[in-house]
């Protein structure tokens, strides 16, 4: 395997592979601003969403952290943010300010929309062209921080395309790369097996607490068996009948060597290298972009049945083994692992299969998702706004 | 040989078509990957790409095994070589 690859180091030292210059939202009624700043300034990327007003507690704190961590991403080279007020527009300009990285703040009120788009078209100019200019340059593999969720998953996903995912885990781990997993409810079933992986009763302990927070919101607002959510109507049709059946598939992704070293609450960064378990939701686009607000630059996506999702920041890498999946959605998936179902591959070629595309997204291949437009930045909220 | 079904493990009560358009009295084939062993059943009905075979009987209140973990229990008898899936296996858990 190739040890080096061309990325971008940013000014706080940490390694990206793309090079957005982003547009960021502070609350939804400046998508509209932000979307015209995008229009007038080609190559930027805005990133529209639904929340920021009258949040609170820890759900204002998670908004906070997933915009200023999407902010940082070192995928992202600068940042226009657009809010319609000062105050809380600043702070997040102060946060991804803490990076070195350009960024810039404006907000609406005295201006209007057209003052706003006007001033933040120009600097946004500026932005592109520093951005543009920035060079690629050599950097080791082992630099990359990996994050995986699967979706649409079917038997097959457990069978054959999460172990290559988990091969893929083992030979980043023996490297020192930076690792992660999530999706709480989908590792029941199967959680005696992460605890067995925990690598202190520390950890254990967090998991624990983790994973019994997340059971108990499942079991305080359920309205049948969750049967109708998890598995989902995808999962069951690809063949999936149980929780724990999905969840001894998910876990597969974590492969056999890893300990978890640590767990993160929601759109934290890790610490250090190694696995990292994060609590999140099991719904794609959440994870996922909570895993590129916490400084995550390439996904592993596995799927089964063909969960088409993309991340604006995150490149995410689509595999598939299961043959019908393959032939009915061609333009979804970037590694194609089906031999291992017809036994014409094994689950080290698989894997290493998956790390030569991870290697060749890194240096700059767009990945299917990007192709086709996929940009899903979907933030968890975790309750009602007061 | 390209095979009919997987198997994770030979504890497990079932397996995993991974081919299309397996029909009702076909005999196919399966690879226990952990044992790296051959066997052959007998379908009793269609099974879809994906979809599991029972691999022995099952009684009701029965639990299946797959991965060597349990999957959850039976809720409707099983006949080795039946589609086994939501209409006679649930979760234990929700």
């Amino acid at each position: 395997m190739e040890t080096k690859f061309l990325g971008y180091r940013r000014e706080n030292g940490r390694v990206g592979v793309r090079n957005h210059v982003v547009i960021l939202p502070l609350d939804d009624l400046s998508n509209s601003a932000c979307e015209a700043v995008a229009n007038n300034v080609k190559g930027t990327l805005a990133l529209p969403h639904a929340y920021g007003r009258l949040q609170f507690g820890a759900d204002l704190d998670l908004h906070f952290r997933t915009l200023i961590g999407a902010g940082s991403n070192p995928n992202v080279a600068a940042v226009i943010v657009i809010g319609i007020e000062p105050q809380w527009t600043n702070k997040i300009v102060e946060g991804i300010a803490e990076t070195g990285k350009p960024v810039m703040g404006f907000s609406i009120e005295k201006n209007g929309d057209y003052n706003t788009i006007c001033a933040a078209s120009k600097k946004a100019k500026e932005f592109m062209h520093i951005a543009s200019e920035y060079p690629r340059t050599k950097c080791d593999v082992s630099e990359l921080w990996i994050a995986t969720k699967c979706g649409e998953s079917d038997t097959t996903s457990g069978i054959a395309t999460n172990p290559t995912v988990g091969n893929a885990y083992d030979k980043l781990y023996d490297k020192g790369n930076t690792l992660l997993f999530g999706e709480t409810t989908e590792l029941t079933g199967g959680e005696h097996l992460v605890l067995e992986r925990c690598a202190n009763d520390e950890v254990r302990k967090d998991f624990q607490f983790y994973f019994d927070r997340y059971a108990k919101l499942v079991d305080d607002n359920k309205t049948n068996d969750l049967s109708d959510s998890q598995p989902t109507k995808g999962n069951i049709e690809g063949g999936l009948t149980t929780i724990e059946e999905k969840a001894l598939g998910n876990i597969q992704k974590i492969g056999t060597k890893a300990p978890v070293v640590g767990c993160l609450e929601k759109a934290f960064a890790p610490t250090g290298p190694g696995l990292w378990f994060q609590d999140s939701s099991s719904a794609a686009a959440e994870q996922v972009t909570l895993c590129a607000a916490s400084g995550f630059v390439i996904h592993f996506f596995p799927t089964g049945q063909g969960n088409i999702i993309g991340n604006p920041i995150l490149p995410v890498i689509k595999l598939c083994s299961n043959p019908r999946t393959l032939r009915t959605m061609a333009e979804h998936f970037d590694v194609d692992v089906s031999g291992l179902l017809r036994r014409d591959m094994n689950l080290d070629e698989a894997g290493d299969k998956l790390l030569e595309m991870m290697i060749r997204t890194a240096n700059g291949r767009l990945t299917s998702a990007e192709v086709l437009g996929h940009r899903e930045f979907i933030m968890t909220k975790l309750y009602e706004s007061a | 040989m390209i095979p009919d079904f997987l198997v994770h493990e030979a504890v497990d009560g079932v397996g995993v078509v991974v081919v299309e358009g397996l029909k009702a009295n076909q005999e196919i084939t399966g690879w226990i990957m952990k044992e790296d062993d051959t066997i052959t059943i007998k379908i009793l009905s269609d099974i879809p790409i994906g979809h599991k075979v029972a691999l022995k009987d099952f009684a009701e209140g029965d639990t299946v095994i797959k991965y060597n973990t349990d999957i959850g229990k039976v809720v409707a008898p099983i006949k080795k070589g039946d589609h086994l899936h939501v209409h006679n296996v649930k979760t234990k858990r929700w």
